[in-house]
């Protein structure tokens, strides 16, 4: 990786007794989109905020730029904040609510002016100057909060989930348009979400918090694909897990229900002969029946099956376990018939090991 | 139902009867200076006097000089106290409430004890001192109103968000505070001025006490030395009153929508 633009050091954050935030770290590049995925109360807009200057941590340091930025104020920082109840300023204009922080740094009016008129292209709402914020819908609101934070052309973006108070299909949008301006800026965002939707289609790299610590940081396709953790596996994605017994530690063999599957991925680790397992499989990655090209197959009875559309959600019962998957909805084919016995196939590959 | 609904009637034309006959008498009294026929003389014999345009005049400065001076006390103070002390609402609430509950009298007794010519600060020794005295005790007077209404104003909007959202904007407290929070709330701030003003205007005890050429005890003057321009006078001072209450409810009206909040 290149050199970082932002890095938090070690930070931790304690509000009296309650630890919020613990040993946090990360270097975040030049230009990165960057996602704070976690449930609710995990800590994620305390890390923001302290990012921000908000909050002051307990221990620990933020860099922006190379500059040790611990001890500076919010207004010291030339950060770009957009927040979730949008916090436009009533009483100005959407063309005065942009040209605030230029204003406020004594920019010259008529850089200030072509700096609003840039923005407001940018956003598509060229026509909108001289409106006032209750004359905006949520959407627009948010894009003006948006335009407001890139004015003064600061260096890092924080966005503490701009797109909660909206509806669905404005959420799909602005999501979008929010990226690409990120990509067209070149600007070094953190977004904070908890939705795994959200972060895994926006982001260059996740940050999966749990209970105040950076549970797993990597690519979208990696936090998706390869969980570090049961926590990640079941907050990203609905994800079976499994409980196995251990067989062979060196040749990494497990037993789920009857079978006996050889692991192919992520070892044993310290694990010995007869300790419990947990196994994560995604949905996706398994079919019905016995299939060519798949080595591995459980035996169990179908426990559920709905219709999403075009997919059929099926719950098949193996031994203790309940394992959700997919099938395409084909409707020349018989579907799925709830207390039959069935077979489920997928690639020993795919079967991850939880820690 | 029916007998029911006329008593209620009855009983508010009662109450309307109560306090309209005086109102009622006073105008009209006002209006028989002249002999045999209703005239104004009264009410010029009043607005001639100098010393009506002097007095009147004073207590208008006064009434500004305290809104002003009350606004820069009340509005900071409410914004911090809603932003950063939020426990210390109910206290700050109680103590705006006290000169409610402490009579005007029993105040001034104190500042003249305690600004008096051999005091620290020996505000009753000059007019000009005096006249600050009275400025900062108009200020306490108009304090349960003007603190109630800032303080409801900061309650429409996002008082926490919005100064976040210009600090990392980079403004500073003053900033804040010019461009955000005193725009918000002015509404809020003009209905508590009006209010003020209505105190200020026709404000008797600490202007007389601390010897003052004010409306007040010039009213009290007329009214032990006359006996038509009192009631011209009285007539006035109501007009006032009550034109500072309609102010409150026309400058309401035209309220912009400030929500912050929407969808
Ligand atoms: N000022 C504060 N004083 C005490 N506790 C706080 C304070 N701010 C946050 N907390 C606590 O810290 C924890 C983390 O809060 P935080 O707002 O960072 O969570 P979050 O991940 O952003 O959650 P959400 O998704 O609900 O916004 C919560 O349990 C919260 O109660
Ligand atoms: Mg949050």
């Amino acid at each position: 990786m290149t050199e970082a633009f932002l890095s938090i050091q070690h930070v931790r954050k304690a509000f009296g007794s309650t630890v919020v935030v613990q040993d946090f770290n990360l270097d975040v590049a030049p230009g990165e989109f960057i996602s704070f995925l976690g449930p609710s109360g995990c800590g994620k807009t305390t890390m923001l905020r302290i990012v921000a200057g908000f909050e002051e941590p307990s221990a620990g340091r933020i860099v922006i730029g190379g500059k040790d930025v611990t001890n500076l104020k919010p207004n010291q920082r030339n950060i770009g904040m957009v927040f979730q109840a949008y916090a436009l300023f009533p009483n100005l204009t959407v063309a005065q609510n942009i040209a605030f922080g230029l204003k406020v740094a004594g920019t010259p009016k008529a850089e200030s002016d072509a700096r609003v008129a840039e923005m407001l292209g940018i956003i598509k709402l060229p026509e909108f100057a001289d409106r006032y914020p209750y004359q905006l819908s949520g959407g627009q609101q948010q894009r003006v909060a948006l335009a407001r934070a890139l004015a003064a052309r600061p260096k890092l973006l924080l966005l503490d989930e701009p797109l909660s108070a909206l509806d669905a299909k404005v959420r799909l949008s602005l999501r979008d348009e929010i990226r690409q301006i990120q990509k067209k800026l070149g600007i070094t965002t953190i977004f904070v979400t908890h939705d795994q939707e959200e972060a895994l289609s926006m982001s260059d790299r996740i940050v999966v918090m749990h209970d105040g610590h950076a549970e797993q940081v990597g690519t979208p396709f990696e936090i998706y694909n390869r969980p570090a953790t049961r926590f990640v596996a079941n907050f990203v994605g609905t994800l079976n897990v499994l409980d196995g017994v251990v067989i062979d530690p060196i040749a990494a063999t497990v037993r789920i229900g009857e079978r006996e599957i050889t692991l192919r991925n992520g070892a044993l680790g310290a694990a010995s002969a007869g300790d419990a397992v947990s196994l994560a499989l995604r949905p996706e990655a398994i079919v019905l029946g016995r299939q060519p090209g798949r080595d591995a197959s459980l035996s169990g009875q179908i426990a559920d099956v709905s219709f999403l559309g075009s997919v059929i959600r099926v719950k098949v019962g193996v031994g203790q376990n309940a394992v959700s998957l997919d099938t395409f909805n084909n409707s020349s084919a018989q579907p799925p018939i709830v207390g039959d016995q069935t077979e489920i196939s997928f690639s020993a590959s795919d079967l991850l090991v939880l820690h | 139902m029916r007998t029911n609904r006329a008593v209620s009637w009855v009983l508010l034309a009662l109450g309307c009867l109560y306090f309209v006959l005086p109102l009622i008498g006073m105008v009209e009294f006002s209006l028989r200076m002249r002999r045999g026929v209703y005239s104004l003389d009264a009410y010029w014999v009043v607005l001639a006097d100098p010393k009506f345009q002097s007095t009147f005049a004073y207590s208008v400065v006064v009434g500004l000089l305290t809104i002003v001076v009350g606004i820069f006390i009340v509005v900071p103070t409410a914004y911090w106290v809603r932003l950063r002390l939020p426990g210390l609402r109910p206290y700050v609430e109680f103590v705006t409430l006290l000169p409610l509950v402490i009579p005007a009298i029993v105040v001034v007794f104190g500042y003249i004890r305690l600004y008096n010519t051999s005091s620290f600060l020996p505000l009753t020794g000059s007019a000009t001192g005096t006249n600050i005295l009275l400025v900062f005790g108009y200020v306490m007077l108009a304090l349960p109103y003007m603190y109630r209404a800032v303080d409801t104003g900061l309650r429409t909007i996002d008082v926490r968000t919005l100064t976040e959202a210009a600090q990392i904007l980079g403004a500073g407290w003053g900033t804040i505070i010019a461009r955000i929070i005193l725009p918000n709330v002015l509404l809020a701030v003009l209905s508590g001025a009006f209010l003020t003003f209505a105190i200020v205007i026709g404000e008797f005890t600490m202007a007389a006490l601390l010897n003052r050429p004010a409306f007040g005890p010039y009213l009290q003057f007329i009214g032990a030395n006359r006996a038509y321009e009192p009631a011209a006078l009285a007539v006035i001072a109501f007009v006032i009153t009550w034109a500072c209450m309609a102010m409150i409810q026309i400058v309401s009206r035209f309220a912009p929508k400030t929500s912050s909040r929407s969808n």
